[in-house]
């Protein structure tokens, strides 16, 4: 398939992340058109009929969240770009801030010129050394070259963007924790409602969006609501999409697609193929660690919010992880429970507990140490998780062991029937 | 500076700079984690002293730092070696033989995760993703990351270290 690159359309030239690369490229354009010939309302309008769907994870229409805000000014707004990326399988913004960092900053600008905000946070993941330093130099430049500060292009509108940097906790990049994260505190989710859009950083009306949403954005700006509702498959799932495919796969790598892009087309044409054409395909994750996993059999699914959703999981954060025959589903699911009990923040019985659960019980299979039972358990622990908790982290550990489970069930009674594992693959814990 | 605390705790210069910090921000508390780093580019490492020192600054108590700093992998309370080698084992990299690389460098190192070697040279960390899976197996070594490693690349990466 043919497809315009739009999120990478910059990225072979020498020194895109520069601006004056950027320029060349008719950088900067979307956002004059906006800031010299919209309102604000007019620009927000025109997001939210562009269809746009946030990129972060959970895929709320961006222009409906930016509605949410409360209509009295009496507390200053702010944006909070979610730059912390720490979805396993997920590494889609990195190349973004890496290579383009002024496609995402004209986002941010646009962005906040339609929320109505003066500041923005940019929250890095601390781990981000290189980002970090391409995006700060970033900032500067724009600045320097008045897309930022004061009067932005002689409009009277104001904007500073402050760069945040994480330090090392995947929760994190939950909406909440970040804010709480922002404000130098421990990153423990908050409860909701209020919602951020209503009470957020420092208790103002806060939108948070993703790095690749804010990029969106920039396309909207230059080319308008219409074209972008034309892209992928409308109505409901809108526009151009990074995916990241990972795994067992020739080669991995970011891949630009319209939404609704055949899952075996991203497999088997752009990343590759499989990486032993020996071994076939086993399963894949869809939509990043937290997401269910897909087995071999239901693969035959186009890549977009809603065939994934119908498909029994979901898009998340488009990181694609291929498995292959060789794939212990044992071992697999270990290596992300014992993710998930690293990162858990503690402040939910259910979730501390069941993740140290989970742990334990799949150490016991994987060892053949394990009973009829322990595979019955772990979808019961997982039933106790997923809706009890404050944050959906719950829900990004109790998916995976329910999907794993039961795809694989059968697998995972052979682990106990043979006291050992029937793969052999090597070992992924 | 808030009475009590400990004056020499940091240099001159990153006091100044933690100072600029606290009105970089709406809000002074937003100055912890920047301020944290600070500190830790100076010494390497967060001592108590220096988290006393901070929660004078910013009108906290050491309670509330030694938490925020519990609370982050990136803030250490102990110094690490020379080069800080986070190796990802999280499951891309899994898929691609992390645990092959990392149980090459516990042999070549001698030691196991968590671990520094005796001259301080190297430290040896499993983290998880780091958002470069299609580098797998990848690791970073302070701010520097190495992708699609093998055992014979590792080695390497490792010769060309001082
Ligand atoms: C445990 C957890 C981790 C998350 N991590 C990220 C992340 O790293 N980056 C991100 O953009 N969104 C992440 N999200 C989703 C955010 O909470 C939020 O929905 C998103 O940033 C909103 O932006 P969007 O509407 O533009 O997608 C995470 C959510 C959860 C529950
Ligand atoms: S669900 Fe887990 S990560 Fe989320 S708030 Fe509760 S304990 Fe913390
Ligand atoms: S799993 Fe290792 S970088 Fe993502």
């Amino acid at each position: 398939m043919a497809h315009e690159r739009l999120l990478t359309r910059n990225m072979d030239r020498e020194g895109s992340e520069t601006i004056g690369v950027y320029l060349e490229a008719g950088g900067y354009r979307g956002l004059r058109r906006v800031l010299k010939e919209m309102t604000p309302e007019a620009f927000a309008t025109e997001v939210k009929n562009s269809g746009l769907r946030g990129r972060g994870g959970a895929g709320f229409p961006t222009g409906v969240k930016w509605g949410f805000l409360p209509k009295s000014r009496d507390k200053p707004r702010y944006l909070c770009v979610n730059a912390d990326e720490s979805e396993p399988g997920t590494f889609k913004d990195r190349l973004l801030i890496e290579r383009d960092p002024h496609l995402v900053l004209e986002g941010i600008i646009a962005s906040a010129y339609a929320i109505e905000c003066r500041t923005a946070f940019f929250y890095i993941r601390g781990e981000f050394h290189k980002g970090y330093r391409i995006f700060k130099r970033a900032v500067e430049e724009a600045y320097e070259k008045g897309y930022l500060g004061k009067n932005i292009l002689k409009t009277g509108f104001d904007l500073d963007v402050i760069i945040y940097r994480g330090a090392g906790a995947y929760i994190c990049g939950e909406e909440t924790a970040l804010l709480e994260s922002l404000e130098g505190k421990r990153g423990l989710p908050r409860l909701k409602p209020p919602f951020p859009a209503v009470v957020g950083l420092y208790g103002c009306p806060t939108i948070i969006n993703n790095v690749e949403t804010l990029a969106n954005v920039t396309l909207i700006a230059e080319r308008g609501a219409e074209w972008f509702a034309g892209l992928g498959r409308p109505p409901k799932n809108t526009g151009p999409k990074l995916f990241c495919v990972s795994g067992h796969v020739k080669r991995p790598g970011v891949y630009e697609a319209e939404l609704g892009i055949p899952l075996k087309e991203l497999i088997e044409d752009r990343a590759g193929g499989m990486l032993h054409p020996d071994r076939p395909l086993k399963a894949v994750v869809p939509g990043g660690s937290s997401m269910k996993i897909l087995p071999a059999s239901k693969c035959e699914v186009r890549m977009d919010f809603d065939s994934l959703m119908e498909a029994g999981s979901m898009l998340g954060s488009a990181g694609v992880m291929v498995m292959d025959s060789g794939t212990c589903m044992v071992q697999a699911l270990l290596n992300l429970a014992r993710f998930y009990a690293h990162e858990s923040c503690g402040q939910c019985t259910p979730c501390r507990e069941g993740t140290g659960w989970f742990v334990k019980i799949l150490e016991r299979l994987e060892k053949g140490e394990g009973s009829e039972g322990d595979v019955d358990l772990l979808a019961d622990v997982a039933g106790r998780v997923e809706g009890h908790t404050i944050c959906p982290f719950g829900e990004a550990i109790a998916w995976p062991v329910q999907s794993y489970v039961a795809a694989f069930r059968d697998e995972y009674l052979e682990h106990v029937r043979r006291r050992s594992c029937p793969i052999g693959g090597p070992s992924l814990i | 500076m808030s009475a009590g605390a400990p004056a020499k705790a940091v240099r001159p210069e990153t006091d100044r700079r933690i100072d600029e910090l606290l009105s970089a921000f709406p809000r002074k508390g937003s100055a912890l984690l920047p301020a944290l780093y600070l500190v830790q580019e100076e010494k390497g490492y967060v001592p108590a002293e220096a988290m006393e020192y901070l929660a004078g600054k910013l009108d906290v108590s050491p309670a509330f730092v030694a938490g925020v700093v519990s609370f982050y992998t990136m803030f250490h309370t102990k110094p690490i070696g020379r080069h800080h080698i986070q190796i990802c084992r999280t499951l891309s990299c899994a898929l691609r033989g992390c645990r092959a690389v990392l149980r090459h460098l516990e042999e070549r190192l001698g030691i196991r995760p968590g671990e520094t070697t005796p001259d301080g040279r190297f430290s040896l960390e499993t983290v998880e993703c780091l958002g470069a899976c299609d580098q797998a197996p990848m690791i970073q070594i302070n701010q520097e990351e190495h992708g699609l490693l093998d055992p014979n690349k590792m080695d390497e990466v490792l010769a060309r270290l001082d």
